[in-house]
């Protein structure tokens, strides 16, 4: 039986190393997206485009601009007196946002302490809208703050007594932030973990799938059906290479991401790689299903695509799970790509260990373990 | 009859063939027009990008009244669940580590007897920022929150009240839905057009098939409009059905014109086609015209298009290869056309690159279809 499994592997080894398409598919292809992803795929937001609407034409709204140029978040697109040439300028796409500063904001501002803005926002892409507005509404707290101290207390003549504040006009509780374990605030830091993992699925899944569909398509399969070779150990041998390439590729990944992207590599590594291991199961476990629901490659390669799509987007790749609707954050339990991401990004960048990541890493073995066996179960039932 | 008579009466019979074989496969056929609503559906329900369900743990060295002002604040706040007292800040790093909170304030010790006294004192706000962008709005949302609770204690002196109204001009309710819509509909497109008949042209080559028709009376160009229009037909269709299902189930809007918004989708489709064409002539087997044409069109076509990447975020290198994507321009007429209500007059820049697109695709692809038939 041992001799049998280890005819096959040796079959399934030469196979791979003679076939150079497929080789350079499994192994140079994503490596090759992983690095052109990782400097395409960033939400960061460098500097928007602030057309600036001044019906006030005054020191202090001038101050205000100011402030918004320092930070280098923004760029000046153009200035007007009316709020339409603003709206104009968003259409045409020449501004991300318009800043309108009614007139007689400074007399507000020295009068009454209180004055009114208005900031209007490109929001078709609504996250980076929202982002915008934040980084804004952070500039003008700032201002607010600093008006506030430089600004002669309001009425201080008649206020007589003393102040007991320790600095008129200061804030007493001071807040600060901190942006923990991405403190740059580096996109490919995040990125480049959750590209690795979404990679060594595609090529986990689709490869699996691929090569077994090929042997379909080209009748060998029927014909080591009709051999004394059992169905599990076809399976066995057509799994264990792609689970070692998966962990290769793997390896690789992770050396471009801490040599090229310099992303730290905090945690344990045995965890990642159990980790890994896991998940490999998961993946492969896909692919055999697919290949057992598909005739020709064509149809293989949709149906990987579309299941590869549904669980990348309920994976908290690109988008938080936190953002997502309850019903869907209880149905991406289910997905072992959203455990995997969560735990490599955890283990990469916060340096989380076994102590810190066993519910991830007991999701993997549960889910693991339960697709590869529906998956071999629906190969046995067709093969039958 | 005349020789042009015969042969558009070849023409239509082969185009009638080439029907019947798409309508024959069923699987396929389904996949391809039910994939593309389940993609809307999965986009609109669950891919959300307004943040809410922020986990947050307090840490107040008192639990004090002021402390527990600060807590309900996050408690009856929608968009945090407020998570246990934390005993000690090592406790919030655990937390993060286990991805079981995202933000943590951390109130300064003695801050309630430090501000009777009237002084200064601070409050620390830590977010879990591997996600940057999500980092930094979740430091906002909890930064208001301390400071409305600062104004309720009158700790946050005599600052100037800017109050700022924030208009989110053309998706007020940041629908990401919204943004997506014209994405996927250049996604669906690029799919059925470039890789759909990229494989079906390479299959009938490998097959040996094309050869055949190849020696039959009808033109290479004959063959090719053959093959395509289906595809086209196809693709036009699932335009129609992605926009309505978009705007009957998510309700997205549609400000501009819907001629022009089909004018626009033909002639990316036709890009498309042409460039399917173009890697079925240049590539020997089903599997290579498959990896050409997912890496040559849909990869570039899905990341460097600004379908979910945004391309002032790219680096210039990239930007300026964002050019040469048609999706590219394609998915600003469309987000032009729906979500901004524009028209013809801003438009034209986007179709002529895309016209002049076609122009170089289809000469390339006809003039690499015929040296093949030599």
């Amino acid at each position: 039986m041992l001799r049998s499994l280890r005819v096959l592997l040796t079959k399934e080894f030469l196979q791979i190393r003679r076939d150079a398409v497929i080789l350079r598919i499994l192994l140079v292809m994503p490596m090759i997206q992983l690095i052109v992803l990782a400097n395409a795929a960033t939400f960061e937001i460098k500097t928007s485009k602030l057309w600036v609407a001044d019906q006030d034409r005054s020191p202090a709204a001038r101050a205000l601009v100011d402030r918004f140029v320092a930070t280098r978040r923004f760029t000046i697109a153009g200035y007007s007196v009316d709020a339409r040439e603003g709206d104009d300028a968003l259409l045409d796409g020449s501004a991300n946002a318009v800043l309108v500063i009614p007139a007689e904001f400074e007399r507000d501002v020295v009068r009454d302490r209180a004055a009114k803005l208005q900031l209007v926002l490109n929001a078709e892409n609504g996250s980076q809208a929202g982002v915008i507005q934040s980084y804004a509404a952070e500039i003008i707290a700032r201002y607010a703050d600093e008006l506030g101290t430089t600004m002669l207390p309001v009425r201080s003549a008649v206020r007589v007594g003393i102040d007991r504040a320790p600095t008129p006009g200061r804030p007493v509780i001071e807040v600060r932030t901190r942006a923990r374990y991405n403190t740059s605030l580096d996109y490919k830091r995040f990125m480049v973990p959750g590209i690795l993992v979404q990679l060594i699925t595609l090529v986990g899944t689709l490869m699996t799938a691929l090569n077994i569909v090929r042997e379909k398509e080209a009748g060998t399969l029927d014909q080591l059906n009709v051999t004394p070779i059992r169905p599990s150990m076809f399976i066995a041998a057509k799994l264990l290479p792609l689970w070692i390439i998966g962990l290769l590729e793997f390896t690789l990944g992770l050396l471009i991401a801490a040599f090229l992207f310099h992303v730290p590599v905090l945690g344990s590594l045995p965890a990642l790689y159990l980790g890994a291991m896991l998940y490999l199961l998961a993946a492969l476990g896909v692919g055999l299903w697919v290949s057992t629901v598909s005739d020709t490659q064509q149809q293989a390669l949709f149906v990987t695509f579309s299941l590869v799509m549904v669980y990348i987007l309920m994976s908290g790749l690109f988008t938080p799970i936190r953002a997502m609707p309850g019903w869907v954050q209880v149905v991406a339990q289910i997905n072992p790509l959203m455990h995997f991401i969560a735990m490599t990004r955890a283990v990469l960048l916060k340096g989380a260990g076994f102590a810190d990541v066993w519910r991830p890493l007991i999701a993997l073995a549960a889910l693991g373990t339960t697709i590869l066996a529906i998956a071999v179960g629906q190969y046995r039932k067709r093969a039958a | 009859m005349s020789a042009r008579s015969a042969a558009m009466g070849a023409l239509v019979a082969f185009m009638h063939k080439e029907v019947r074989h798409l309508l024959r496969d069923r699987q396929t056929l389904a996949i391809l027009l039910l994939l593309p609503i389940a993609q809307l559906l999965l986009f609109g329900f669950a891919v959300r990008t307004d943040i809410s369900q922020v986990r947050v743990a307090v840490l107040a060295p008192e639990p004090d009244a002021t402390a527990a002002a600060l807590r309900s604040r996050f408690e009856h706040n929608g968009r945090f669940r407020l998570l246990p007292p934390l005993a000690h800040p090592d406790s919030l790093e655990a937390l993060f580590r286990a991805g079981r909170a995202d933000v943590g304030v951390l109130l300064a010790p003695g801050l309630s007897a430090r501000l009777s006294a009237g002084l200064r004192t601070e409050v620390l706000i830590v977010a879990d920022a591997v996600d940057p962008n999500t980092g930094t709005t979740m430091t906002n949302y909890a930064g208001a929150i301390v400071r409305d609770w600062m104004l309720s204690l009158g700790a946050a002196g005599r600052a100037v009240r800017l109050d700022t109204r924030m208009r989110m001009r053309f998706n007020p309710t940041l629908e990401s839905v919204n943004l997506f819509v014209p994405g996927l509909i250049a996604l669906i497109l690029t799919m059925v057009t470039s890789l759909m008949t990229a494989i079906s042209l390479s299959r009938e080559k490998e097959r040996g098939t094309f050869e055949v028709l190849l020696v039959s009376p009808l033109h290479p160009w004959q063959i090719i409009i053959g093959k395509v229009l289906p595809y086209l037909v196809l693709a036009m269709a699932n335009v129609i059905t992605v926009v309505l299902a978009a705007l009957l189930v998510f309700g997205v809007p549609f400000r501009g014109s819907a001629t022009l918004l089909l004018a626009s989708s033909m002639l990316f489709a036709l890009v498309g086609l042409a460039l399917g064409v173009l890697i079925a002539a240049v590539t020997s087997s089903q599997l290579a015209a498959m990896l050409a044409a997912l890496g040559g069109t849909m990869l570039p076509n899905t990341l460097l298009s600004g379908l979910i990447f945004p391309i002032s975020s790219m680096p210039v290198v990239l930007q300026w290869l964002t050019n040469i994507v048609p999706a590219r321009w394609f998915i600003e007429i469309v987000r032009g056309i729906m979500l901004k209500g524009v028209g013809l007059s801003l438009l034209w820049p986007q179709l002529l690159i895309l016209a002049g697109m076609l122009v170089v695709l289809l000469t390339l692809a006809i003039r690499k279809t015929s040296v093949r038939m030599g």
